[in-house]
Order: structure tokens, then C-alpha cells, then sequence
């Protein structure tokens, strides 16, 4: 199908943006790659009043180092995220999670700022940014503001995104180096989405792991921690064994959905699986 | 309406549009691209793959207006001086196909993964045109149609390096 009329706003810089945002009309939508966008308004899912188009907003792509953290900007193609040095260097998790996203055409249009502000709890970039800790920096008409991951995603599909305001840039932490990282995806064809997946980073000291951080993809309806795993974890000897019995607390405190793809029991015995997998691999056990 | 200026398989256009018009239409309906195909309505089968600015899109999840001051190459692009080209007699000579409806789709991505990986294993052939779905083959000889045009256009380039 094709989607409903819209207007259509072009803007060039980020104050243009929040202009043509807060000028649209009761329904605005954000048009970043567009692809989650236009399948649902192809599908009449959608059918928004005004679309404000941010393919022209300079500034809002590459990758940046600032400090203890490197910058990526909201409208980087998720194959420029791949290929970029310093998302290799400092978050090669990163790039490791947006090689399974979709195919190479979605990836060539696709971005990050739009897969995170779509919070679509299958998705596989959520979990990796709630496991980075990474912040997101919001942008709207009377300033800028920089909210934790923790507090990004809401609920199904929502984000801290007010209205009128615009996910510009997003700050993940320099950790690889100390942290080893690895996400471990679970989905059943190639192109599908996540069934469930993890996103691990251990801090090792010596022979002991010394913290870990777990993101969990599609098992709520917003990514979630596995706090439980977390604390299993703190301070265990680096071996399997140990990481196979606090693997075993990754789906306390989860709610998945059943869907076709997976009944929820499913999905708490892959989360438990993928945990164990991914803990492993970061921990280069 | 919008107006857009874009550059399709080398001619230049300027059109008006409707924002709300997909790629693929623009090209099919307003160009006669019609090589170009839509195969589902759901941003999954890459019949209708095209390359944007040299990176293979899927033409049914771009509006025209986003194509606005950009590059388009379709199907009916690639050949050269009436030669197929090197992916096109590949496909033609593997028999990497049996209806023909994915191929345009195909080859454009087969062409797009040529570009960023000159010799792919047969497992990068596969992960490389995962956005592509063909209902037909099996996909067997579309792979083997993708490493035999690797092979010809490596040893082209390697004429070509050893004349310069």
C-alpha cells in the first residue's frame, strides 16, 4: 500500500527541526532512516499529519570522541556504526549488535538514534545501550537535557522523548579495554528479529569477575537488566561452572510476551541459555 | 506536491511528486523503471533493491522526496554498451533463477556486496543477500551465480591492474 497524505517538513539544522516539530500539527512523526517509519505507514499503521524529514540536518552524523566517552550522532547509518574505528575501539559491542540488525539495505538506511527512539523491545540496539549505560541526549525548544539509559525506555514503543523534542546524540562509555563485551542473539531466519538476545559486559579482576552488566532484548516490554544474574555474578570465580549457576538468574523479575515466534516459559529458559553464552564470551572464558 | 531533482541510471529528472510516493513508484510509475519490482508489502523480500547513491536500498521503504538531489541505479542501469553485466550473465549462466522475480532485487544486492567484499565465502554470499528472498531456488545456484561473478570480475580487475 502506499501511506497516507502528509505534509512534509525538510529541515536543515536542529532549531529548523524543533521549529517544523512543533509547527506539524497534532500528529508529528520524526522521519530518521525510515525503516521502522515507513513499513507502518505503508501499512496505514500510521498515518501521521505532518512528516519532518531529518535527512538533511547537518551535524546529527559520525561518531565523535569527547573524553571518557565516544558521540554518536542520532542520524548514523547503522552500517556507518559498523565500519566506524572508534565504535570498534571503545564499544565494539556496538557494532557487533548492528550487524544482526535486518539485512545490508535496511542497515545502509537504518540508524541508531531511530532504532533507540522506536523502542521496539525486539530490537537489538535498546539492550546494548541499557548495558553500555550509555546516555541519550534529548534536544527541544528551550535547551538540551541528557537522560540515563536506565530512564530512556518507558514502556512498549515509548521513550522519555517528550513531545517536540528530538534525540540528537548519544554518549557511549569508553569501556572495552577493561570491560569485554559480546552479544549473543537467539532469532530463527535470517532478517528476523531477536526472539531473545543478551548483551553482557564483565569486568574481570584476575581470576574473579568483578562486576557484569546484562541487557536483555525481548524480554519485556522495554529492554531490561538482569539485575538478578548482575548480582549472582559480582565477584565469582571466572570459571564456566560459576557462570553457568548465575546465568541461571537471568529471567527473575522479566515479563516476555508469547507470541509465534515463542511462548514466554520459552523465552525464560533462552534468556537463562543466552546469558550463560554471552557472560562466557565476554569474560573471553 | 514536492519537486525533485535525481539522477536515474545515468539521465537526470526533475519531477513533482507527492511526499507520500515510495521510491519504487516514482521509478516504475513515473520513470517506466519498470525492471524494478515490488515483491511484498513489507520491507522483507529486496525484489525491489536499487542502489541509492551506490548503497543498495530497498526502493519500497524510501520515499522520492528522499531521493531528492541523489544517484539512483536500477536494474536497467548496470549493464554497459549493451553487455550484461558481470552479476547479470553470472546469474544467466548459473541458472540463479527459476521465476526471475527476485533477480533484479538479487543482483542489485549481489552487486552492493561485491562492492564492500571482492571474494565472499559462500557463508557471506548467503548473510550478504539475507535481505533478498527468492520462493524458487533454494537459493543454491543464486549463490554459485554470486561466486562465479566474483571470480570474473576479480580476474578483470587483475587484467586491468597488471595493464596500468
Amino acid at each position: 500500500m502506499i501511506p497516507a497524505p502528509f505534509a512534509y517538513a525538510r529541515p536543515t539544522s536542529v532549531d529548523e527541526a524543533l521549529q517544523a516539530i512543533a509547527d506539524g500539527g497534532e500528529d508529528v512523526k520524526i522521519l530518521a532512516g525510515g525503516q521502522s517509519l515507513i513499513p507502518v505507514m505503508r501499512l496505514r499503521l500510521a498515518a501521521p499529519e505532518t512528516v519532518v524529514d531529518l535527512g538533511r540536518v547537518a551535524g546529527l552524523r559520525g561518531v565523535r570522541e569527547e573524553d571518557d566517552a565516544i558521540v554518536v550522532g542520532a542520524m548514523t547509518t547503522h552500517s556507518d556504526v559498523i565500519a566506524d574505528p572508534l565504535v570498534q575501539q571503545w564499544a565494539p559491542i556496538v557494532a557487533q549488535a548492528t550487524e544482526t540488525v535486518a539485512d545490508r539495505q535496511v542497515r545502509h538506511r537504518g540508524t541508531f538514534g531511530g532504532a533507540l527512539a522506536h523502542a521496539d523491545p525486539a530490537g537489538d540496539l535498546p539492550a546494548v545501550a541499557l548495558a553500555l549505560e550509555a546516555e541519550f541526549v534529548i534536544a527541544g525548544l528551550s535547551g538540551r537535557r541528557t537522560v540515563p539509559a536506565v530512564e530512556f525506555f518507558v514502556d512498549y514503543l515509548t521513550t522519555a522523548l517528550e513531545e517536540g523534542e528530538l534525540l540528537v546524540e548519544i554518549r557511549l562509555p569508553k569501556l572495552a579495554g577493561t570491560w569485554g563485551m559480546h552479544y549473543e542473539k537467539f532469532n530463527r531466519v535470517a532478517q528476523a528479529w531477536s526472539i531473545v538476545a543478551v548483551a553482557a559486559l564483565v569486568r574481570r579482576e584476575g581470576d574473579r569477575i568483578a562486576e557484569a552488566r546484562i541487557g536483555l532484548t525481548n524480554m519485556g516490554p522495554t529492554p531490561l537488566r538482569a539485575s538478578a544474574a548482575e548480582a549472582a555474578l559480582a565477584g565469582v570465580p571466572a570459571t564456566r561452572e560459576a557462570v553457568a549457576e548465575a546465568a541461571a538468574h537471568a529471567a527473575e523479575n522479566t515479563s516476555p510476551s508469547s507470541d509465534l515466534n515463542a511462548q514466554a516459559d520459552y523465552r525464560h529458559h533462552l534468556a537463562q541459555v543466552l546469558t550463560r553464552r554471552a557472560v562466557i564470551a565476554a569474560a573471553g572464558l | 506536491m514536492s519537486q525533485i531533482s535525481v539522477r536515474v541510471d545515468g539521465v537526470d529528472y526533475v519531477d513533482e511528486v507527492e511526499p507520500r510516493t515510495l521510491l519504487v513508484h516514482y521509478l516504475r510509475e513515473q520513470l517506466g523503471k519498470v525492471g524494478t519490482v515490488v515483491g511484498c508489502d513489507t520491507s522483507n523480500c529486496g525484489a525491489c533493491t536499487v542502489h541509492l547513491d551506490g548503497e543498495a536500498v530497498k526502493s519500497c521503504t524510501v520515499l522520492a522526496v528522499q531521493a531528492d538531489g541523489a544517484e539512483v541505479t536500477t536494474i536497467e542501469g548496470v549493464g554497459r554498451d549493451g553487455a550484461l553485466h558481470p552479476v547479470q550473465k553470472a546469474f544467466h549462466e548459473m541458472h540463479g533463477l527459476q521465476c526471475g522475480f527476485c533477480t533484479p532485487g538479487m543482483i542489485m544486492a549481489s552487486i552492493d556486496l561485491l562492492a564492500d567484499n571482492a571474494d565472499p565465502s559462500e557463508d557471506e554470499v548467503r548473510e550478504g543477500i539475507e535481505g533478498n528472498l527468492c520462493r524458487c531456488t533454494g537459493y543454491q545456484n543464486i549463490v554459485r551465480a554470486v561466486q562465479a561473478a566474483a571470480a570474473e570480475m576479480g580476474t578483470a580487475e587483475m587484467g586491468t591492474g597488471a595493464q596500468a
